[in-house]
């Protein structure tokens, strides 16, 4: 573990060469090299970090455009992956969910430049989305999601399937490029109904 | 030489104060989208006379000539691909197949195995201190590359070796993993994306490719040091939350060899200065 990271690494590039044998797939040459790339890893974080469930495994393979077969599974898997708060008030606290939105920071296991003790684990919603109006350093990769709120109420349907779209975008559109927040257990359930009041109380700068 | 590189280094200290004032001018003062960018650009402007990057570029000059190493050996018979001690262009076509060690190798796995076979260094001592601002690695990269400026990265893949790392390169490109399921293509898929306000090259894309892989390796404004490509996109897989990848790893090299093929024909203008 302590062993500096170089030597594992080119002596195994020495003596194996990164020439795997021809008659492999690009998929299995490539699952190779993930396994002899990260030698500080230990059983668990090569686990939880580089191994793949199911729609990972899909949707890499895939390019992220499944085939409709594909697509159908992954709805089912990501469905059946859905919880809930248990006091089941899936409308939260926005201000700790304007919090989350800000928070880029959080499960950096690698021991280069590791995260600072105590750090909060955020959704770093603002990294990907125009959330409030405010905050000008929004990004674009995700949609915008100015007025949210505004535009849809808060009816309990609306509550409901914006907790549900945090919570595993992948239950509505398979292969998005959005983290499944609640289903991988990066947000708590409670988090993830503070992130819903965020864009659905009217209180909230979303909606102002 | 001497004389020349202190007057030099004056002027750099100067150049690198004023850039650390613009780039915290960009990131807090900013009141539209194209305002931080402006900045750099400014800030790019500025030192197009004096990049701090040719500080290194000068230490890599003297480490490349220096008798180093338990054989006290220059490093001026490495061949880097195009014969023994040729640099000039050896960066543009790297990473590429060398026959004597049977691999694909990039910049700086070559400069190691020129390191531990040339001057009989070790690995860990032809390595030191890979991590930090600085090091004796980067200095050679930094020369090396420099010596491209102005060619055409020319990196198709074509010898069997590179191709099949550059296919293995593009699935590990898509490969989704961990707790956020990221892989490099959910940022560096798309046109004119960007993460908060920095702009995103999309790499499926040629051109977006160039004008990316063409600047590196770079003076870092923000890490007030010069990074190679293979400590950038190791520090990628730590925006990822994928433990640490091995420096000079297969995965670096095959996303290299890739990288370097979908930006084939991309003029260099490394060193560049990035954020």
């Amino acid at each position: 573990m302590s062993r500096p990271f170089s030597i594992a690494v080119v002596s195994a590039l020495l003596i194996t060469g990164n020439a795997d044998a021809a008659d492999t797939t690009a998929i299995e040459r490539t699952e190779a090299i993930v396994g002899r790339s990260f030698s500080s890893a230990t059983p668990a974080e090569r686990k939880s970090r580089l191994d793949q469930d199911e729609v990972q495994a899909t949707c890499s393979a895939q390019r992220n455009q499944p085939t409709e077969a594909a697509a159908a599974r992954i709805l089912e898997l990501s469905r059946a992956t859905l919880k809930y708060p248990e006091d089941g008030r899936l409308l939260g606290d926005w201000k700790e969910g304007e919090k989350l939105a800000s928070v880029g920071t959080g499960g950096q296991i690698g021991r280069i430049q590791p995260d600072k003790p105590g750090v909060r684990r955020g959704g770093n919603c603002y990294a990907c989305h125009v959330m409030a109006a405010k905050e000008i350093a929004a990004g674009n990769l995700g949609p915008s999601l100015a007025s949210y709120g505004k535009q849809r109420g808060t009816s309990p349907e609306v509550v409901r399937l914006t907790y549900e779209k945090i919570f595993n975008a992948q239950a509505f559109y398979p292969c998005s490029h959005m983290p499944r927040f609640g289903s991988n257990a990066w947000l708590t359930p409670q988090e993830v109904a503070d992130a819903t009041a965020f864009l659905l109380d009217p209180e909230s700068p979303v909606n102002k | 030489m001497k004389l020349r590189f202190s007057e030099r280094m004056s002027t750099r200290l100067v150049g690198a104060c004023i850039g650390a004032m613009l780039a915290a001018a960009a990131v807090t003062a900013t009141g539209d989208d194209n305002h931080a960018v402006d900045e750099i650009a400014k800030y790019r402007e500025m030192l197009k006379d004096g990049n701090p990057a040719e500080l290194m570029e000068m230490r890599g000059d003297e480490l490349w000539t220096m008798p180093r190493g338990p054989k006290a050996t220059t490093l001026e018979q490495c061949d880097l691909g195009l014969g023994p001690g040729v640099v000039p262009g050896a960066y543009a076509r790297l990473p590429r197949w060398f026959d004597d060690t049977g691999t694909v190798q990039d910049i700086e796995s070559r400069l190691v195995t020129c390191m531990t076979t040339l001057q009989g260094l070790s690995v860990e001592e032809a390595t030191r201190n890979w991590t930090k601002p600085n090091s004796d690695i980067e200095a050679l990269v930094t020369f090396v590359a420099t010596k491209s400026q102005g060619m055409a990265i020319d990196a198709p893949a074509l010898h069997p070796g590179e191709a099949a790392l550059a296919e293995a390169g593009a699935e590990l490109f898509f490969r989704r993993a961990g707790p956020l399921d990221f892989s490099c293509a959910t940022c560096h898929s798309q046109d004119h994306r960007r993460i908060r306000l920095q702009d995103l090259p999309n790499f499926l894309d040629p051109k977006s490719a160039q004008s990316s892989m063409i600047t590196w390796p770079a003076y870092r404004v923000s890490q007030s040091g010069v990074w190679t490509l293979e400590r950038r996109l190791i520090d990628c897989f730590r925006q990822m939350r994928t433990p640490d990848a091995d420096y000079l790893s297969d995965a670096i090299i095959a996303l290299e060899v890739y990288l370097q093929k979908q930006a084939t024909g991309g003029v260099l203008e490394a060193p560049g200065i990035k954020r």
